[in-house]
C-alpha cells in the first residue's frame, strides 16, 4: 500500500517537473528540441495507471497539453527554419558587429519603404469648428459657483418639518396597518375590490400615495393582487392576517401603470 | 455605339473608385495609418483588388506602391477574399532612399543604425527575443544611456513591440515598411565595408 503511495507521490513529482519544463522552454523561447518528447511520453505512460483522483487525472492532463504545445513549437521551429527569414541568430549577430553605424543604416535605407500618410483639416470640419467654438460657453461661466443665500440659523417646529416631508406623520409600519384597515372595510361581500376603486383618490398625488402604499401592502402579504387578463381587471384582496409569502412560491412583479391619462379615465368614469 | 457607352460609363465608375480609393489610402483616418481590406470593400465595392491595381500601377510613374499586409504570413501566393479583407493596406514609397534623403526621417544615423540591428536580431530569432539580448547587442556600439531611450522609440513608432515578459517582437511598421527577406539576405551576403549607397 505504501509503495503504491510513493509511486504516486514520485509520479507527481515527475508530471509537475515535466509542466514547468514545457512552460519554461515556451516562456523563455529556448530552443524546443533540448526536451526529449519520447522520454516525457514514456513517463506520462508510466504514471497514467495509477491515476485515481481527479486533480491527479487533470495534472495527467496538464502534463499532455503541455506537451503538445512543446510538439507545436518544434514545428514552428522546423517550419521558420525552411523559410528563406531563417538565419543562424550567431551569424548574423556576428555580421552586425563587423558592421559600422553608416553601412548599417545605409542597409536600412535599401530595405525600408515608408508608409506615405497625410493629415490634412477640410473646409468642412473648419467650418463645424468654428461653430462649436461659437457655442461654447466661456470657461468662467461654465465653472460658474452656484452661490446659496445666506440665511440666518433658526428653529423649525415639527409642524414644518412634516410639511418639508423631513419627518414623516406616522411611522410607516402604523400608516401602513391604517392602509390595510381601510382596505378590509372598504371590500365587500365578495372580499376583494377594484383595484382602481381602492387606489383612486380626488387628487392626483394622493392617487399616487395609495398605489404606493398598495404595492407594500401586497409585498409585505398583507393582501394580493388578483389579475383578470382576459377582462382586463385587477382587484386587490386582502388577507385577515398578515402571509409570510418570502421562500413559498416564486415571486412576481406585477407593473401598473398609474398615469394621468388612466386616472383621469377612471375619474370620468366614477362621476358617469 | 452602345457598346462605346458602356465602355465609357464603366471607364468613368473606375475613375471615382480610383479618387475614392486615394482620399482613402493617403490621409490618415485611425490612429494606425493604413486601411483594412473589408472597410475597402465598404467603400469600393467588392472589386477593390482591382481598382488597388489600377491605382498601384498608377502610382509605379512615382515611385510609390500600395502594399498588402497579411494578418499572420509576410506574403501569401494566392490570397483569398477573406484574407485580403483581414489585410491592412498601405502606400509605400516603392523605391529606397539615399542617405541624403534619410535626413528627412528625422532621426539620427545612430537611432537608424540600432533599428536595423534590433530588427535584423529579432528576425533571426523567430520573430521574438528577450529586451535584455537586444539591448545587449545595442550597447556593443551605443551608448549605454541611449540604448533605452532609443528602444522606447522604437516601440512608440511602431517598428517594435514588447509585452509583459519583457519579450520583443516585430510591430506592425516593420510588416509594413520594412522588406524582412532583402534585410537578411543583404546582412548575410555582403561582406562588411560593402554596404555603400
Amino acid at each position: 500500500m505504501s509503495t503504491k503511495r510513493q509511486k504516486k507521490k514520485l509520479g507527481t513529482e515527475h508530471l509537475q517537473r515535466v509542466i514547468d519544463l514545457c512552460k519554461s522552454v515556451e516562456g523563455k523561447g529556448l530552443d524546443p528540441f533540448v526536451v526529449d518528447v519520447d522520454d516525457i511520453i514514456h513517463i506520462v505512460r508510466e504514471y497514467f495507471p495509477e491515476w485515481e483522483s481527479p486533480e491527479e487525472l487533470c495534472l495527467d492532463a496538464e502534463a499532455v497539453h503541455e506537451l503538445a504545445s512543446l510538439i507545436k513549437l518544434q514545428s514552428d521551429w522546423v517550419k521558420h527554419r525552411s523559410t528563406s527569414l531563417y538565419t543562424d541568430p550567431f551569424l548574423l549577430e556576428e555580421k552586425i558587429r563587423k558592421m559600422n553605424k553608416i553601412e548599417l543604416a545605409n542597409l536600412f535605407l535599401k530595405i525600408w519603404h515608408p508608409i506615405i500618410e497625410l493629415e490634412q483639416i477640410s473646409p468642412n470640419s473648419l467650418l463645424e469648428a468654428i461653430k462649436y467654438w461659437h457655442n461654447l460657453i466661456p470657461l468662467d461661466e461654465r465653472w460658474l459657483k452656484t452661490t446659496t443665500p445666506e440665511v440666518e440659523t433658526g428653529t423649525a417646529t415639527r409642524e414644518e418639518l412634516y410639511e418639508q416631508r423631513i419627518l414623516a406623520e406616522k411611522a410607516f409600519s402604523i400608516e401602513l396597518e391604517t392602509f390595510w384597515t381601510e382596505l378590509k372595510q372598504r371590500v365587500g361581500k365578495e372580499g376583494k375590490i377594484r383595484y382602481w376603486d381602492f387606489v383612486g383618490a380626488d387628487t392626483y398625488e394622493e392617487t399616487i400615495n395609495r398605489a404606493y402604499m398598495t404595492s407594500f401592502l401586497i409585498t409585505y402579504g398583507y393582501a394580493t393582487l388578483e389579475v383578470h387578463r382576459l377582462e382586463e381587471e385587477m382587484f386587490i384582496k386582502p388577507y385577515e392576517k398578515q402571509v409570510s409569502i418570502l421562500g413559498k412560491n416564486q415571486l412576481v412583479s406585477i407593473p401598473v401603470s398609474v398615469s394621468v391619462d388612466e386616472w383621469t379615465k377612471w375619474k370620468k368614469g366614477e362621476q358617469n | 455605339m452602345e457598346k462605346r457607352r458602356t465602355k465609357l460609363k464603366k471607364k468613368a465608375v473606375y475613375a471615382r473608385k480610383l479618387k475614392r480609393a486615394t482620399h482613402l489610402l493617403f490621409y490618415r483616418r485611425h490612429k494606425k495609418p493604413g486601411v483594412k481590406g473589408w472597410e475597402l470593400r465598404k467603400r469600393l465595392g467588392s472589386d477593390y483588388p482591382k481598382v488597388l491595381g489600377i491605382l498601384d500601377s498608377y502610382l509605379e510613374n512615382l515611385d510609390l506602391q500600395v502594399k498588402t499586409v497579411f494578418e499572420e504570413e509576410s506574403t501569401v501566393e494566392k490570397p483569398t477574399l477573406e484574407q485580403l479583407d483581414r489585410a491592412r493596406f498601405y502606400i509605400v514609397l516603392r523605391g529606397g532612399l539615399t542617405p541624403k534623403e534619410s535626413k528627412m526621417m528625422g532621426w539620427r544615423i545612430d537611432d537608424i543604425a540600432g533599428l536595423v540591428t534590433a530588427i535584423a536580431y529579432i528576425t533571426s530569432k523567430k520573430g521574438k527575443a528577450p529586451r535584455e539580448e537586444v539591448e545587449k547587442l545595442l550597447r556593443d556600439k551605443l551608448p549605454g544611456w541611449r540604448v533605452d531611450i532609443n528602444m522606447n522609440r522604437y516601440i512608440k513608432s511602431g517598428y517594435l513591440a514588447e509585452d509583459e515578459n519583457k519579450q520583443l517582437y516585430l510591430d506592425w511598421r516593420t510588416r509594413a515598411e520594412i522588406d524582412q527577406k532583402l534585410l537578411v539576405d543583404l546582412l548575410l551576403g555582403i561582406e562588411s565595408g560593402k554596404i555603400t549607397s
